[in-house]
Formats: C-alpha cells, structure tokens, sequence
C-alpha cells in the first residue's frame, strides 16, 4: 500500500501548493489592483482617517474638515459657502465618492501623494499622523462673490480670466448646491444628495456650467469671425465699407433670408458698426465668404473643438463644426450647430484681449505640503495665437465701440477702458425657447489687461432681441471686472 | 501484505520518542499566539489586553497537560502534530477574539471558542488513555457505517443556515455540525471495510486499454457511495461536504487497490454529478457564478466574495499588522467561522497566510508519514483516511475563499470559529497520534527461542 500512499502525499503536497500559488496571485500579482479598487471601502476609510488638506482661495480655506462618529470614517469635509465655490472645488463625499479638484488632488488632500513621501517618512518616524497638502487656487474672492449673486436666482455661469496668465478669477454657476450637504454618509446626506440628481431636480444644479455645459454662443461668436476676416486678409480696415447686402440670403439656398434684429445700419455697414450693432447679416456673410475651413481654423485657435482642455478640472469640447455653406454661414453668428462653454467664450475675450495670445486657463497656482513646502507650481503657457497684435488691436477697438455707444452700454465702468460684446443665442425648433443671454467682455486699467469675462443666462424670457445680452448678462460682467479691479489696487 | 516488510523505519532498536522535541515545539506553539493576542491589544487601545495573563496560563496549560498525557500514554507518538494543531488552535482563538473587538460584528466568540477547544483537547487526551489500540475501532465498522449515514441525514430535518443545511439545531443547547463528526466516522468505515473487500476489488478486474476495470458488482459500493455525496448536494445545498466524502472514498479506494482505474472512475463520477446537479441546483450556480466574477455588484452592493479579495488585497506581502486591518467589511458571522483567512491574510500579509497554510500543509504530510509507518492495513487506511478528509477540507475552504474554487460553506480546521470543527479536529489528531505512537513503537525483543537451544553446539 506504500505506492499509493506516496502518491497520495504528493497530490496533498500539490493542494497545499496550489494554495500557495493562489495566495501569492491574490495578495502580490494582484494586490495593487484590488487594494485601490474604488469599491474596496478601505480607499475611503483612509481617505478620511485623518483631516483632508484644503483648497485655498485668497490664503482663506474655503473647505474645512470635522470629526464624525457615524460609521468607521473619523472626518467628515465641511465648506465655506458651498454654493458659491462648488463649481471650483467639487465635492468630496464619504457616500458619494466626489468631483472635480477634490477629486484630481485628492492625493495631495489626503496625503498619500507620491511628492509628500519625505513628510509621510518623518511623520512615520516622529509618530505623528499622516496630514494633507493644500491646493492653492487662483481664484479671487471678491470676483466670485460678484459673480456669484450676479446671477442671483436665475440659471447661468460666469467664467473670468485673466488674460495675461490664463489665471482663472471667477468660476460661477447657479443654481449652485451646497457640498457640505452630502459629505457624510448619513441617510439626511442620500437624501439631499438624490434630491440634487437630475432626475429630481430639472435645474441640475450639480452640473457645472461653466466648465460642462456648452451653449450656442449666439453674437458674442462675431468676435471670433471679425478675427477670422482679419487674420485671413478678407478685410483690413474695421471702418471700410463691407460688401453686405440686407436681407442677406444664405447660399446654395432658394431665397432663405438672414435678416437683424430690428432696424439697424448694417447694409454695407463697416466691422465697427457692425458689431456695434450685432448684425447678423454682415457676419453671416464674412463667414460665408471666408468658408467653413477658414472659419472652423481661427475657432480652433481660439480654443474650439478641443476636448483636452483641463484647469484641472476638464472643459467640456466647445464645438465649430464642418458643416455646410448655409450652416457654416449661421455658425459664423454663433448659430447653428455651433456651441461654446462659458469658459470658451471667456477665452475669445481673453485672448483678444490680450494683444491675440491665448493662455492657457488653470485655477491651480500651488500644490503645498503639510510643511508648507510647495511641490508643484504653475507657470502660465501659451496655448495659441489666434490673432496678430495689430488685428487684436483692430478688435478691441471694435468691442470698446460697443461698450462706449453700442449694445453693451451697460458694461461701462468709469476710467477704465472696457470692450465687450453682447449676444444673445435663439435655441429650440424654430426659436421657441427662450435664448440664452450672453455677454464677454475685459477691462484694462493703467497697469495691463487684469480680466476677462464671460456671463452666461439661460431663459430670459422677458426680452427676445439682442438687447438681453446687455441688459441681463452685462451688468454681472461689470461687477465682476469692477471687483477684480477694486482688488488691484 | 508485502508492504509490511518494507516498512523500514520499525526497528527492534528503540526509537528515539522525540518527546523533548514536542515540548520545545509546544512551548513555541504557546508563545506565539500570546504574543499575538498582546499584539491586538496594543494595537486595537494601545494597552496590553487585560486576558493576557489568563489567556497565556490557560493555553500553557492546555499544552502542558496535553503533553504530559502523550509522553504517558503515547510516547513514541509523532512529535509535530501536537504542537502544530495546538498553534493552530491558539492563533484561531487570537483572530476570532481580534474580530471579537468589532461590534460590527455581534456577540463576543472567542469565549465559547475557548470553551470549545478545551473541550476538544479533553476528548484528545480520552482518546490517547482510553483507545490503547487504534484496531480497536475496526470491530464497528458497520457500526460507523450507521452512524456516519444519520449524522449527514440528520440535517435535512433541521432549517438550513444561509442557504446551506449543515446543521443539528437543539433548542437552547446550540447547534451542532454532524459533518465533522461524520468525516472521522466515515473515515473508520471506509477502512474496515476496504481491508476486508480490498482485495477482491483489486483482482477481480478485466484490462481494458492499459486500465483495470473493476467488476459490475464491485462497481457497487463506489456508485452507492456516489449516489449519496450527490444526495447531500442536492437536499443539503452542501458542496463541500459532498466533494470531502467523495473525494475521501476514492483516495482510500486507491491506497486500498492500488489501482489508478479507481482514480478515473472516481474523477468522472465526481465530474459528472457536479456538472448534472449545477444544472438544476441554484445555490450551486450563484456559487460558481460568484467565483468567476468576485468582484461584481450585486444591487449596487460589494458582495462578501469580493469583500475577501479586497482583505486579501489589501494584506499585501506583509499586512496591516493585527488588529489594524478592516476585515469587519465581510458582513455577518462569516468572517470569524467561513472567511477567517481573509483575516489572517490581511492583518499578517502574504507572508503570515502562507505560513499557516504550510502549517496544514506540514500537518497532512505527518498524517500521511503516519499511514507509511503504520503497520497494519486498517490502521495505514484510517491516518490515509483521516489525513486526506483534513487535506480536502483544507483545500476547499482555503481555494474557496481565496477564489480558487467556488466557494464551499465548510469551516477553516481549528483556526475557523465553530465548536464542532474543533472538537471533531481535535479527536481526528488523536486518533493520528495514537496510530503514530503504535507505529513507531519499538517491537517488543523477541523472546529466546526454545528451539534455538536445542540447536547450539556444546562445547565441552
């Protein structure tokens, strides 16, 4: 019976090392994977073992961090006027995983960053528990809080830059929600974090306008033509006559008319009255002539149909789309299948502004660790030059027309040189909704170009023409350059 | 019985008995698992628990008795099973009082563990002074055989635990799981009744492409025995009990035979049943189901299988060290009886758990070291026996939670929470100790032979 036997030892000897194997794939090969899983709950038991780094503004935290004895989470976030920064930080939920810079840094915040490993080793060593860096934005206090109750009640977003770095400034959306609401895991945060979904709430009021929602630019886009006419040669002088008959009739159709609003100067009307004006005869037909791929070439270097546009935080692809004559002619007045995020349109602004080069947006200056040292800095970059320095200079004196005696009188603040544009975006089937209300505009003082702006107002149902932009979404842009220069000085 | 002569390590010479070798061994098997139930405690409030000191004079002196019984009654016993199991035990005891300080996790268990295992060791030492002789339990082979068919029948009577009916409930008493009892009996069976049939079951045989094919008639027993673990399957939900039964029947009938054709047989019986009965039995499915896709959500929700891959992950090389691990994610009782190693694999790593799988693993090849020495046929069958069911139940459970297998509802031997599994465990190293101690007894001098006399040349 020994043969057997000994063959019975070794098939035991094979389970045993078949188990040995197992253990091995499971707790090395694999280990990395299933420990980081994002439903392995360890991964947030950790991330809220001790108190979360915070994300500064100004010097001043607008997020904090409070101790809890629900669950096994020790710290719960908490946040500083929630609504009004939750499009900038996001937000960082024991239930609900979170967002945005919370989520992007969430290593810096927590600690478990690579960069901080010399401050997790001395912590080890001293005994002390592992602590979170901060992230330290660009935002501006005062310009946001402007921004902010700018909007006030109704639904929209205002981005502000500023042109010479790419500094975000200001980053508004409303309806805004409150992140400290659901930051814990308590059935009171499902509840207000399910009230806050889509499905129960048509306003959205997680969604970040600013940055995630794109809308059709309507007349603020005639900057991005004007440019396009210029940097292609199609004209040279912004106060020449144009070649702009009234109706205009779209081509390559039977007699479908683009008319203006109301009853303005635009036939053969120059670039300056044009704009002045917002008429869309004039513009339809430089995008015309210039055709869909000149066009679709200058938005592109304004920023348009880029999908990688991160402040960290990624900007949802504003779209310049190839398309048709016809169509290509009403995407040249920011119509048709065109479609700008907030951010976007605060980039044309902001790079007319600054003399044609675009920056490149961010609001992350600084990562800091717990010691304060800093380990990641931004350096403003390029992105793109969309104009020459002369014809940026054409442009903005076409916008401080429209500012000084046109449709954006109310952008006017006093001894500070402001151009800007209004716009005013039908959408729906045949124009049935109410338009989206636009204004983008910058401001320059002695000391440079300090900001750009772009404000945005969905369902303005009160006025239809292209006054809206102006009379709604300009004052807030106003506030929110008067705020940033009031801080300048 | 040719194998008998070529038993070699049996000598007239005395064998060195290697009690002293226990007794260090065991002084270890004590130290460690007070140092890691100190360790929890400094871990867990950062003061060393307030049970140390009980705790260490209670398992010391588990051991010491224990030790003190075998070098009476069982000298020439093998010197590493004790300490093994009594390691095993002690770090069991450890992790169960661990996840004890979890309120997540209901009542404390390690007391009643504590009870258990004294228990078990009592019936230990009963066995050494009380079963001289190991042949002694060849005469109730049929007797066994009754008995071992009511303990896994009794369950279908009683309501079924989280899915599987594995249990004897008394009313005020507690429960008690027959099918670690029935594994020992079944075990004893099976081998008086293949030393007496072993042989017509070998011979009696047609070759048939290089296989000998066992007659119709002997055929029967293997199929009677298969018809039943498939019985248990099906009205029980029990996989591993049915796999351990089987599994166990066909090793034994191999050792027996000598034959590999048992072996085939055995495997495509087993095959097929499994194959037939998932077809129908939903249990079966969700089990298999769970074990091709661990970590998939169920209703939005991380299932306990995927919790234990998440422990074990989580463990790494190394672990999170005692007590500082979050294996209280594993919901309900499971984790300190079913998924214990998940425990041990995330609060000492990679390293620990392949330590207390060699553990095991050392502990089977004693027992089947046991069954080479022994000399009589029944007594080699029953340690190959007794062995291979604790081989197969290790393997289940450990290949089960680790997701090597689908997962089975039987417990981890002596390190899993449950009094029936310990004390049964308990018994089986007994009577392993016992047939160790018979075979490894010197024999006695053989007396001078009369006839001899006769024979000398006288000198004068």
């Amino acid at each position: 019976m020994n043969k057997p036997l000994r063959r019975v030892a070794i098939f035991c000897g094979l389970l045993v090392l078949a188990l040995l194997i197992r253990v091995n794939w499971v707790q090395f090969v694999q280990s990395d994977q299933l420990k980081n899983d994002p439903h392995n709950r360890r991964v947030a038991i950790e991330r809220y073992s001790t108190p979360r780094g915070n994300i500064i503004v100004a010097g001043k935290a607008v997020t904090g961090s409070t101790t809890t004895d629900i669950g096994d989470f020790k710290y719960k976030r908490t946040y500083k006027d929630g609504k009004m920064w939750a499009p900038v930080t996001g937000y960082a939920s024991q239930a609900f995983d979170s967002n945005q810079l919370e989520k992007l840094n969430d290593a810096i915040l927590t600690g478990t960053d690579d960069r901080l490993f010399f401050s997790r080793t001395v912590d080890m060593f001293t005994g002390g528990k592992q602590k979170g860096g901060n992230v330290v934005t660009t935002l501006d206090a005062k310009a946001q809080k402007a921004a902010f109750d700018g909007l006030g009640n109704s639904k929209g977003a205002v981005v502000a830059l500023n042109p010479e770095t790419g500094a975000i400034l200001a980053l508004a959306s409303t309806p805004s929600y409150d992140p400290s609401t659901f930051a814990g895991m308590s059935n009171k945060d499902a509840e207000a974090y399910n009230a806050l979904q889509k499905k129960n709430d048509p306003d959205e009021p997680m969604l970040n306008r600013a940055l995630r929602q794109t809308y059709p630019p309507g007349s603020t886009f005639k900057i991005v033509t004007a440019s396009a006419a210029l940097e292609n040669g199609l004209y040279t002088d912004v106060d020449a006559k144009t070649d702009s008959p009234v109706p205009y009739t779209l081509p390559d159709t039977t007699g479908v008319q683009l008319k203006n609003e109301g009853d303005i100067p635009c036939e053969n009307a120059s670039m300056r009255v044009a704009l002045q004006w917002s008429c869309n005869t004039v513009f339809g037909k430089i995008s015309a002539d210039l055709g869909n791929k000149k066009m679709k070439a200058e938005a592109e270097k304004f920023g348009f149909n880029n999908d990688m546009i991160d402040t960290p935080v990624r900007a949802a692809e504003s779209i310049f789309p190839k398309d048709n004559r016809p169509q290509n002619a009403m995407a040249g007045i920011g119509q048709a299948s065109n479609r700008a995020t907030p951010l976007q349109m605060a980039m044309v602004a902001s790079a007319v502004a600054n003399g044609g080069k675009l920056m490149k947006p961010y609001m992350v200056d600084q990562l800091v660790a717990p010691n304060l040292n800093v380990v990641q800095q931004h350096t403003p970059q390029e992105m793109s030059r969309p104009l020459k320095p002369e014809n940026a200079q054409k442009i903005q004196s076409m916008m401080e027309t429209v500012v000084k005696e046109g449709t954006g009188t109310n952008a006017k603040i006093p001894g500070v040189t402001v151009g800007g544009k209004t716009g005013t975006a039908q959408h729906g089937e045949n124009n049935k909704d109410n338009p989206y209300a636009w204004f983008i505009s910058y401001a320059k003082t002695a000391k440079g170009t300090p900001v750009a702006v772009a404000v945005v107002i969905e369902g303005s149902d009160t006025l239809r023409d292209d006054i809206a932009g102006g009379k709604l979404a300009a004052p807030i842009a106003r506030g929110v350059m008067e705020a940033v220069i009031a801080g300048e000085k | 019985m040719s194998s008998i002569t070529t038993t070699t390590t049996i000598g007239t010479f005395a064998a060195p008995s290697r009690r002293n070798t226990e007794l260090a061994l065991l002084v270890f098997a004590v130290l460690i698992p007070v140092f890691a139930y100190v360790n929890v405690g400094l871990a867990k409030d950062g003061s060393v628990p307030a049970g140390a000191l009980g705790y260490t004079v209670g398992l010391g002196l588990l051991a010491g008795v224990t030790h003190v019984i075998v070098r009476k009654w069982a000298p020439y016993a093998d010197p590493l099973m004790l300490p093994v199991a009594m390691l095993l035990n002690g770090m069991g005891l450890v992790f169960i009082w661990r996840l004890d300080q979890e309120p997540s996790l209901g009542k404390a268990m390690a007391p009643n563990q504590l009870l258990w295992s004294t228990l078990g060791v009592a019936l230990f030492i009963g066995l050494l002074i009380f079963l001289k002789d190991h042949r002694v339990l060849q005469r109730y082979t049929y007797i066994s055989m009754i008995v071992a068919l009511v303990l896994l029948i009794a369950p279908v009577f009683f309501p079924g635990v989280n899915g599987a009916k594995i249990w004897i409930t008394i009313p005020g008493l507690g429960s008690l799981q027959p099918g670690e009892f029935a594994k020992i009996v079944i075990a004893i069976f099976f081998a008086g009744y293949l030393m007496v049939k072993r042989d017509a079951l070998a011979l009696a045989s047609r070759r048939f492409l290089g296989l000998y094919l066992p007659r119709g008639r002997d055929l029967g027993p293997i199929l009677v025995i298969w018809a039943m673990s498939l019985m248990i399957l099906v009205f029980e939900t029990d996989l591993g009990t049915s796999l351990l039964f089987f599994g166990l029947f066909v090793v034994m009938l191999y050792v027996a035979t000598e034959r590999t054709s048992w072996i085939v047989f055995g495997l495509l019986l087993s095959a097929g049943g499994a194959v037939a009965v998932a077809g129908f039995e939903s249990h079966v499915q969700v089990r298999v189901h769970n074990w091709l896709n661990p970590l998939e959500l169920v209703n939005g929700g991380v299932t306990e299988t995927a919790q234990a891959m998440y422990s074990f992950g989580s463990g790494g090389l190394l672990g999170s060290g005692l007590g500082q691990g979050y294996s209280r994610l594993i919901q309900g009782i499971a984790p300190k009886s079913d998924y214990i190693l998940a425990t041990v694999g995330e609060e000492v790593g990679l390293a620990g758990l392949m330590g207390i799988l060699l553990l095991y693993g050392l502990l089977i090849e004693r027992g089947i070291r046991t069954a080479l020495a022994a000399r009589d046929p029944f007594g080699k069958l029953l340690a190959v026996g007794l062995t291979g069911a604790f081989a197969l139940q290790v393997f289940v459970v450990a290949g089960g939670v680790t997701g090597l297998i689908p997962l089975t509802g039987m417990t981890m031997p002596f390190l899993a929470q449950g009094g029936s599994s310990v004390i049964a465990n308990w018994a089986l190293v007994g009577i392993l100790l016992r047939i160790s101690d018979t075979a490894r007894r010197p024999a006695p001098t053989p007396a001078p032979s009369t006839d001899a006399d006769m024979t000398q040349v006288v000198r004068p």
